[in-house]
């Protein structure tokens, strides 16, 4: 059974429809990258997924229960936890402060703070640090260890290389792909293509709020993946020839 | 069940320890006043205490919950009308005060659903909206005659040095039931959640914070107790008239106080309250230039200390004397996983 189902999954910024009519499902385990321009929908398609951004129709499945009609925090209870775009740490707070709230979700599991400090070893120093304080990766750090915190089935983490310099992105990248190793279902949006297929079991394209390439990392090319970004080749759809 | 589990919160400190001792054995002298201090000193210290309940209170929706309002007054003026309303229907003036409190945070509960679906100035702007609606509604009374107002006729059953004395007393233990009202609150992991949503609704909430429910929290406990400082302040001026409760001027002292004291700190509006105080007890004869200085002292603050008197203490030297914050322990923890091995990040 999938992991996450969305079907038909619209949603709107005003009188803009920013997703529309997007279909996927992300299996256990599998890491799914999502990509495309500014203003692709990618975003909003990830807060619509974590219900911090209404959707204007379709439907969203965890483990097979809908969810469309769940708040936010009722998501992170039942195993979706997003890394939202520019970390929103609670600045005011130290790192482990940071991570003892996401135990407000009450899911049991494997993630505690000693674990995340394991995970991150960067950030046992910096435990009793406020956030405000810490450096970009350290930051962005406490932000994936704060929704890991959450022991979820699904972790949804949307531009984790935004504002990092690109030796710290290789950094926080490295801990991904040990989180992925690890079994972690993760579905990710990234605007670095070459980034995505690298680490990704499955890339996905959007444009214009629609998903307009979909494929096995492996099996597309970066050529493919840029003509679908720029709106050039609409080539395949879940490799069925538009 | 609280919002954020088994967690636990606490910062005590020395200082905090002291602090503490030293706020309490004020309080104690305090609720000897009417035998030690004058009339007129009472008079003006229920004034204080009833500019603290304001300061706090607008501190803990603001300052620690984002919420700024600039319609505070809706519940300071309908804190007032319902003392009016219940000690017309027979109740005692002081149980109807606290009672005048208590209804009001039960409107502030529904009135909630709809206005913390606002956001920011929305939210601001829209509660001075209900204030006026609120006044409005009020005015439609026959008991109130409209802006011709009533009075609370119902303090005639007491002696002017039994009124004085009681309506002290009622300011004075509704303050502390506030300070440590919030002082609980802050300290406990609501109030851990409370501040997380300040900082970030949208990260709040994906770790499992019950936003809306936490926000109704401290909206409830802010409009209690401004209910409660609009119910004291009818006992001191004994005449109720809608356009000076409801005015918004009442919020703007909040504001100034806050502001002035050091907006997000537990010390600061108590400070802003006393500063307030002072400024009013000196210069509030001058009229005009009464507000263009309390205008002018707010625009002093927001230019060179923008955290207030106390953020600037906070931030310098690190002080708080009140053991309000968010260290939050996990009350207990499942055993970890094996460690995932990942490098270092260095930045």
């Amino acid at each position: 059974m999938n992991l996450l189902a969305v079907e038909n999954l619209q949603a709107r910024h005003g009188l803009l429809q920013a997703v529309r009519g997007v279909s996927f499902a992300l299996h256990k385990g599998e890491t799914l990258a999502l990509v495309g321009a500014n203003g692709a929908g990618k975003t909003t398609l990830l807060r619509t997924i974590a219900g911090a951004h209404p959707a204007s129709g379709g439907r969203v499945r965890l483990n097979g229960t809908d969810i469309d009609d769940r708040p936010a925090h009722q998501r992170a209870a039942m195993g979706i936890a997003l890394v939202p775009e520019g970390r929103k740490l609670f600045s005011r707070m130290t790192v482990e402060e940071n991570l003892l709230l996401a135990r407000a979700a009450g899911r049991p599991g494997r993630w505690t703070v000693d674990a995340v400090m394991q995970a991150f070893p960067n950030l046992q120093k910096r435990r009793r640090h406020l956030t405000a304080h810490l450096s970009g990766g350290e930051q962005q750090a406490t932000a994936i260890g704060r929704a890991l915190m959450t022991n979820p089935d699904v972790l949804l983490l949307d531009e984790v290389s935004l504002g990092l310099s690109p030796l710290v992105v290789d950094q926080v990248y490295a801990q991904l792909e040990s989180l992925m190793a690890s079994g972690t279902t993760i579905l990710l949006v990234e605007q670095d293509l070459r980034r995505a297929l690298r680490v990704a079991d499955r890339v996905m394209c959007m444009l214009e709020g629609s998903i307009v390439l979909e494929g096995a990392a492996r099996d597309l090319t970066r050529e493919q993946v840029t003509e679908a970004y720029f709106g050039l080749g609409r080539a395949t759809v879940a490799g069925i020839p538009a | 069940m609280s919002p954020l589990g088994s967690m636990r919160v606490q910062r005590w400190t020395p200082l905090s320890v002291g602090s503490v001792a030293v706020s309490v054995a004020v309080l104690v002298l305090l609720a000897f006043g009417p035998a030690l201090f004058s009339p007129n000193v009472i008079d003006k210290l229920t004034t204080l205490f009833i500019y603290v309940l304001l300061a706090i209170t607008w501190n803990a929706l603001a300052g620690y919950g984002g919420l700024v309002s600039i319609g505070q007054q809706a519940f300071f003026g309908l804190g007032a009308y319902a003392a009016v309303r219940l000690t017309h229907a027979g109740m005692s003036v002081y149980p109807a005060l606290i009672l005048a409190a208590i209804l009001v945070a039960a409107v502030s509960v529904p009135l909630s659903a709809f206005m913390l679906r606002l956001r920011a100035g929305e939210f601001a702007i829209g509660m001075w909206v209900v204030a006026e609606l609120l006044h409005l509604l009020v005015n439609l009374d026959g008991l109130i005659q409209g802006e011709t107002g009533t009075s609370l006729i119902a303090l005639d059953a007491y002696s002017a040095v039994a009124r004085r004395a009681l309506t002290y007393w009622t300011a004075l233990g509704s303050m502390t039931v506030l300070l440590v009202l919030l002082l609980v609150l802050l300290r406990s992991p609501t109030g851990a959640a409370i501040q997380a949503i300040r900082d970030s609704e949208e990260a709040a909430a994906s770790v499992g914070v019950r936003v809306l429910t936490t926000k109704r929290v401290i909206f409830v406990v802010a409009a209690f107790g401004a209910a409660l400082a609009g119910a004291l302040w009818l006992s001191t001026t004994i005449t109720f008239q809608p356009k000076t409760y409801f005015s918004v001027q009442w919020t703007a002292y909040m504001i100034f106080m806050v502001l002035v004291g050091g907006l997000g700190t537990f010390e600061g509006p108590i400070i802003g309250a006393v500063i307030f105080f002072l400024v009013g007890t000196w210069f509030g004869a001058d009229g005009v230039w009464y507000l263009i200085g309390l205008g002018a002292t707010a625009l002093v603050f927001a230019l060179f200390l923008p955290r207030g008197l106390w953020g600037w203490v906070d931030t310098r030297f690190g002080l708080r004397l009140l053991p309000v914050g968010y260290r939050v322990v996990a009350g207990r923890e499942p055993p970890a996983v094996p460690a995932i091995q990942t490098p270092h990040i260095r930045s």
